[in-house]
């Protein structure tokens, strides 16, 4: 019992007593810190995150326990994750010694003093020790851009290691009171003890018991530093990837919010809960700003910031209301600038790499639909709505023309609303209005022809779905576009609802409500892909050639349709090389989120579109992009131009293959 | 102040304008109507200076179809009221505009308070027999400058910025009440969001009043309407520099360009 | 016949405007269709010295007086009015211009004239005059026909040489004196434009530069035109892009929407992004080396060659004319 680090007397008092007193303490901020903040989150926005239980606890034993995302960064993936698994074993073996300590008339040993927990005490003390120095290295001499190099986190780094050295060496004190070497239950501590070997026995055991008290104020000291640090993250993210997004991304519907959530948010008792708890979690780890294309291309937005300032702004003005007579700094000019919040390509880069599943995006639409509800929004921006509200398309033509594109057609196309067809072809705004795309919208419309499929248009009844409308946050014009377009689909009657348009597709497939009606949501890629495999459309001779082709966003990360348009490629008997961002790393053609719609900012260095033709261009022996959208073809065939690579480089769509490949 | 806009649509230049069968008129079938960018900015200027200065804004607009979306979205972007004036309206020239204009005004007030001022678009595309401002005004007794694009009152008087050419403005004092006719307004029209124009239908409601155009109708028969010549390629020019630029010299004097 | 043709000539700041011309030239030719006197109003305070050059007109009428600094609408109806009952006038030549909005509408109004506005083409019919005017941003044109040439007419910019109305006759100039009551508007000051850099949406005379123009040091060649000619430099997209030229000089989707009387596109090929916020310049000439580019399908002037060959040639022969 001499060695119970508790039974002694500091400064007079029983260690008992001021362990007690110690614990107390630490608890009390702690409680106090973190009711404060969850009382925060209580006084933002309500939404509904409680549903799904079970799937809900799934994703947190996947992404707590096992943190897939961080491996989609290598060199810190590991070490975090081992990090982490120490800290599991020594937050249980710390809360073991506390309750054994507070408690010692309970007839249980210390962990140490159990074989197994000294054994994996050690084994991650070691472990953790080596992570950190990965951590340190990559920190001083390898710092990836965008990671927040924090004093924070060099504190919080050398508290760790601190707690480390100190439980191996108490280990190592005890070993050497107790004159033995390393044993399996203390194979570091055992070896260490060596170091202590002339030390007399009462010296190696205040050495074990500074060394347990040392512990332990570290502990109870870095758990009241903790919600007031970026590593409140600790805390906070669990119960973030608890409460995270299980709806598709491609929705931006704020199940059970409050109705003027629509109204967008431009303080933060504005935002959700649920927004607000993002912030907390962010670990500052900057992977969501280094696939940001805005960030990448200098506009001045980087996703990790807007979470950030948020979480800051909210700490800041809701824990300490403003004095009297003093401004409170707006959220929206003060803190994010309008800048930032316009730069968006709703890329959702951001979102499919952040290990914690924050949810970037929506936090930008919500302070988007504020700008719109405040009539805050750019002369080009404007004119486009205009256009949409009046004409249902962007590009201020008349609604009566949206078909004309048909006119040079040898043959008619059906109907869609006057007679049943098997396929609704919803065609879009870019495909219908823009010149450069008429061709290649009568060639898919052939194609179409050619595999006998029985399909329909629904002509001047089609508006703009309204993905883009969504995204730059005018959500009464998405809604009244929506009933306006549901109005004619209700009264037609097809099987399947096809589009060429990424973003067409993604909001009828996530934001139509077909689901529950039997109805099948096609890209284009995925229709004719399947007519090859059927044999319907046969092709006629192989191509050949090196073409590497573009994941749109909104067909790939958001909804994870890679193969159909790969498969498709080398059915037509080309040779696909992948670009080094592929599949979810596709790197967005900064068209997105009605940026298309909007002035380049100045200053920029290479547009995102520039990014992605240069990779492409890098590529040996690669003489074609494909792409499978409308807005791909607009964006690229000018960055080609821009970039000087357009004699080396074409830009073609999907269906322009296949249509060579049908032709004799 | 007692603010009014007085709104007029015209012919949406979107939609192909085809002329009728009687060669005299436009085709109405395809005919689709929205309200002027002057129109636009008209009420944009009102809804500054309410603003600035407060008061009350009354907005008047001759009937036309798809009209009340137009009214309902100044309705959620700050008028106070929206009249609209309907009848036979057809083809309603400047002069008959005018005369409807005039009398509900006279019938709000005659002569209006002090403190009014009527705004509307200094000219628009259709305005073949003249435009209606200055005609309102001359009804009224009341001073009109066109062209305007900026206003600044003063208490009894009214300081407005008039736009000559190249960029050249003068400014002009002048009593009110008292007329202006809005080429822009000092800021570009605000949006206003659809959620909000979807609250005012539901929350507000445009007056309606009725009204007969004058018997005289139209100034002047018109003899025959067409479409011009189609645009077509450009006449493109040949030869030499020197003989290119020649012509071009020859060409933009014509044009009193140089 | 003693109903003539009056015609409202115009002056800024001591300076016939060019309208002033157009309409002399216009109304020269209808005048001896019609065997009708040619009479210009010259309305203003100081403006009797400008009446020296009006010599195309048969007769001016000079009301020089202190009240009428750049009178109103009404005021300068008002006077025409009492000219056209002394004068026994039949025809009214005003210009469509900002300067004379109005004064055609008061007019009419007092007077039961017809008017006419946007005029582009007069022409004599049987005694009557037959007056084209642009409708609708020139979608549509109208003809209406003034019985007896009894009417008003207000004449667009641009739509008739003002050479064919200078003349270096002394025409024959009589002093009226009008009794009108003091306008309750009054003249302030002037507001020239801003100093800084030039709003391409205000310039009457654009040149605008493409990818054609190269580099930016042939940006200067476009400048010295542009000076040569009164207006300003602006860009397409990819010239802004270079940084060539700074982003308030941007034509198109993304940048501004103008519409100069002239809009000389020079290297342009007339994307359609480009073309959305050009299409309403009312003259458009365009220098390309691609004979297919779609610019020429919205200029009305073509030259199929290379910009940076024409570009100094012109600027040369219009630097000479203006000598």
């Amino acid at each position: 019992m001499s060695n119970d680090p508790v039974a002694i007397r500091l400064l007079g008092v029983p260690g008992v007593a001021v362990l007690w007193i110690l614990t107390l303490l630490a608890f009390g901020v702690f409680g106090r810190r973190a009711w404060q903040l969850v009382s925060l989150l209580r006084r933002a926005r309500p939404e509904n995150r409680f549903d799904h239980l079970g799937q809900r606890l799934g994703r947190v034993l996947r992404h707590v326990l096992l943190q897939p995302r961080l491996f989609n960064e290598r060199s810190i993936g590991l070490p975090h994750l081992l990090i982490f698994w120490g800290f599991l074993v020594y937050v249980g073996s710390f809360l073991w010694a506390l309750g054994r300590g507070l408690f010692p008339f309970v007839p249980v040993p210390y962990p140490d003093e159990v074989g197994l927990v000294g054994f994996l005490l050690e084994i991650f003390g070691v472990v953790v020790l080596a992570a950190l120095a990965v951590a340190v290295v990559r920190r001083a001499f390898f710092p990836p851009r965008y990671l927040h190099l924090s004093w924070d986190a060099n504190l919080i780094i050398s508290l760790i290691g601190l707690l480390m050295l100190s439980s191996l060496f108490g280990s190592a004190f005890r070993a050497a009171a107790a004159g033995v070497g390393p044993s399996l239950a203390s194979p570091i501590g055992g070896a260490l003890a060596g170091l202590f070997r002339g030390l007399p026995q009462a010296r190696a055991l205040d050495g074990a018991r500074a060394l347990w008290w040392l512990h332990v104020v570290i502990v109870l000291g870095f758990m009241v530093y903790l919600p007031y640090s970026k590593h409140l993250h600790l805390l906070a993210s669990p119960f973030n990837v608890f409460f995270g997004n299980l709806r598709p991304a491609g929705d931006l519907t704020l199940a059970g919010a409050a109705e003027e959530s629509a109204a967008g948010a431009a303080a933060w008792n504005e935002f959700t809960w649920k927004q607000l708890l993002s912030g907390f979690s962010c670990a500052e780890c900057g992977r969501c700003d280094r696939a940001c294309p805005a960030a990448n291309s200098g506009f001045p937005l980087e996703p990790q910031q807007i979470v950030q300032k948020l979480k800051k702004h909210a700490i800041a003005t809701g824990l300490k209301p403003p004095k009297k007579g003093e401004e409170a700094v707006a959220l929206i000019g003060g803190v994010i600038s309008e800048a930032e919040l316009w730069a968006c390509t709703s890329c959702m880069s951001c979102m499919e790499r952040c290990a914690v599943l924050n949810e970037q995006l929506p936090i930008v639409v919500q302070l988007r639909r504020h700008q719109v509800a405040e009539g805050a929004v750019e002369k080009n921006l404007q004119d486009m709505l205009a256009n949409l509200t009046r004409y249902g398309n962007s590009f201020g033509k008349s609604d009566r023309m949206r078909a004309k594109w048909t006119q040079a057609l040898g043959s008619k196309i059906k109907d869609a609303r006057k007679e049943p067809v098997e396929v609704l072809w919803y065609v879009g705004d870019y495909a219908s209005y823009d010149p450069r795309l008429e061709e290649i919208t009568r060639k898919t419309a052939q194609l179409f022809q050619l595999a006998g499929l029985d399909f329909g248009i629904l002509y001047e009844g089609e508006r703009n779905a309204g993905n883009d409308v969504r995204r730059v946050g005018e959500e009464g014009l998405f809604e009244m576009l929506r009933e306006k377009n549901q109005q004619v689909l209700g009264k037609a009657q097809f099987k399947t609802i096809v589009s060429t348009d990424p973003h067409t597709y993604n909001t009828l497939k996530n934001e139509y409500g077909f689901g529950g009606n039997g109805v099948a949501v096609l890209h284009s890629s995925e229709l004719l892909d399947r007519l090859v495999q059927e044999g319907k459309l046969p092709l006629k001779r192989k191509l050949g050639g090196r073409v590497t082709y573009h994941d749109p966003c909104y067909l790939g990360r958001y909804n994870e349709v890679y193969e159909p348009a790969r498969r498709l490629l080398r059915g037509l008997g080309v040779d696909l090389v992948e670009m080094p961002r592929n599949r979810n790393r596709s790197y967005c053609c900064g068209a997105g989120g009605g940026r298309i719609w909007m002035e380049d900012v100045p200053g920029i260095k290479e547009r995102p579109s520039e990014s992605r033709v240069r990779e492409a261009a890098a590529l040996p022996d690669v003489s074609t992009l494909v792409v499978g959208c409308p807005k791909d073809i607009a964006m690229f065939r000018d960055a080609v131009k821009t970039t000087g690579t357009e004699s080396t480089l074409a830009v073609r769509d999907l269906a322009e293959l296949v249509w060579d490949a049908v032709q004799g | 102040m007692n603010l009014f806009v007085l709104l007029k649509t015209v012919p949406d230049t979107v939609e192909e304008l085809t002329v009728a069968a009687d060669n005299k008129s436009l085709d109405a079938e395809w005919l689709r109507f929205k309200l002027s960018d002057a129109d636009e900015h008209a009420v944009e200027q009102a809804l500054l200076l309410k603003e600035r200065a407060g008061g009350k804004l009354t907005v008047v607009a001759l009937d036309a179809p798809e009209l009340d979306d137009s009214l309902f979205t100044v309705l959620a972007k700050g008028a106070d009221r929206v009249v609209k004036l309907a009848g036979d309206l057809g083809n309603l020239q400047s002069f008959s505009a005018a005369a409807l204009f005039a009398a509900f005004l006279k019938g709000e007030a005659d002569p209006p308070p002090a403190d009014t001022l009527i705004l509307l678009r200094s000219q628009a595309m259709d305005d073949l027999e003249g435009e209606i401002g200055p005609v309102l005004a001359d009804c009224l007794g009341l001073p009109y400058v066109g062209v305007v694009t900026g206003v600044q009152p003063d208490g009894g008087t009214v300081t407005v910025t008039k736009e000559f050419a190249g960029g050249l403005r003068g400014e002009f004092a002048l009593p009110t009440p008292a007329v202006l006719g809005i080429q822009s307004a000092e800021k570009p029209p605000r949006y206003v969001p659809i959620a909000k124009v979807r609250a005012a239908m539901k929350s507000a409601a445009l007056e309606t009043v009725d009204v007969t155009p004058p018997e005289a109708g139209a100034r002047f028969p018109i003899e025959k309407m067409y479409k011009p010549e189609a645009a077509g390629r450009a006449e493109m020019l040949e030869g030499s520099p020197e003989e290119v630029a020649d012509r071009l010299v020859e060409l933009l004097a014509q044009q009193s360009l140089i | 016949m003693s109903k003539g043709i009056l015609i409202l000539a115009e002056h800024l700041k001591g300076e016939l405007s060019d309208i002033t011309f157009e309409m002399l030239g216009a109304g020269r030719t209808l005048a001896d269709a019609l065997g009708a006197p040619l009479h210009v109003a010259l309305v203003g305070r100081g403006s009797a010295g400008l009446a020296s050059r009006l010599g195309a007109a048969d007769k001016v009428f000079v009301v020089d007086k202190p009240e009428l600094e750049l009178p109103p609408a009404a005021t300068m109806a008002a006077v025409l009015g009492s000219l056209i009952e002394k004068q026994q006038e039949s025809l009214v030549l005003v210009g469509w211009t900002n300067l004379a909005m109005g004064v055609g509408s008061v007019l009419s109004a007092r007077s039961g004239l017809p008017l006419v506005n946007f005029a582009r083409a007069l022409r004599v019919e049987d005694g009557a005059v037959v007056v084209t005017s642009q409708l609708f941003g020139g979608k549509i044109f109208s003809d209406v026909r003034l019985a007896d040439g009894r009417g008003i007419v207000s004449v667009s910019s641009g739509a008739f040489p003002a050479d064919a109305g200078r003349s270096e006759k002394a025409p024959a100039v009589e002093a009226v004196d009008v009794a009108v009551e003091a306008p309750k508007i009054t003249f302030k000051k002037y507001v020239e434009p801003a100093a800084g850099d030039v709003d391409i949406t205000k310039q009457t005379t654009l040149v605008a530069v493409g990818r054609g123009i190269q580099t930016q040091d042939n940006i200067s060649m476009a400048e010295e035109l542009a000076e040569a000619l009164g207006g300003a430099v602006c860009g397409s997209r990819p010239v802004i892009d270079q940084g060539w030229l700074p982003l308030t000089r941007q034509v198109g989707k993304s940048g501004m929407s103008v519409k100069p009387r002239l809009y000389l596109a020079l290297g342009i090929s007339g994307a359609p992004e480009h073309v959305e916020g050009m299409q309403g310049s009312q003259m458009i000439v365009a220098v390309n080396t691609d004979a297919k580019a779609p610019i020429f399908d919205v200029a009305q002037y073509g030259v199929c060659a290379d910009a940076l060959e024409i570009l100094p040639v012109l600027t040369e022969k219009i630097k000479a004319r203006h000598g």
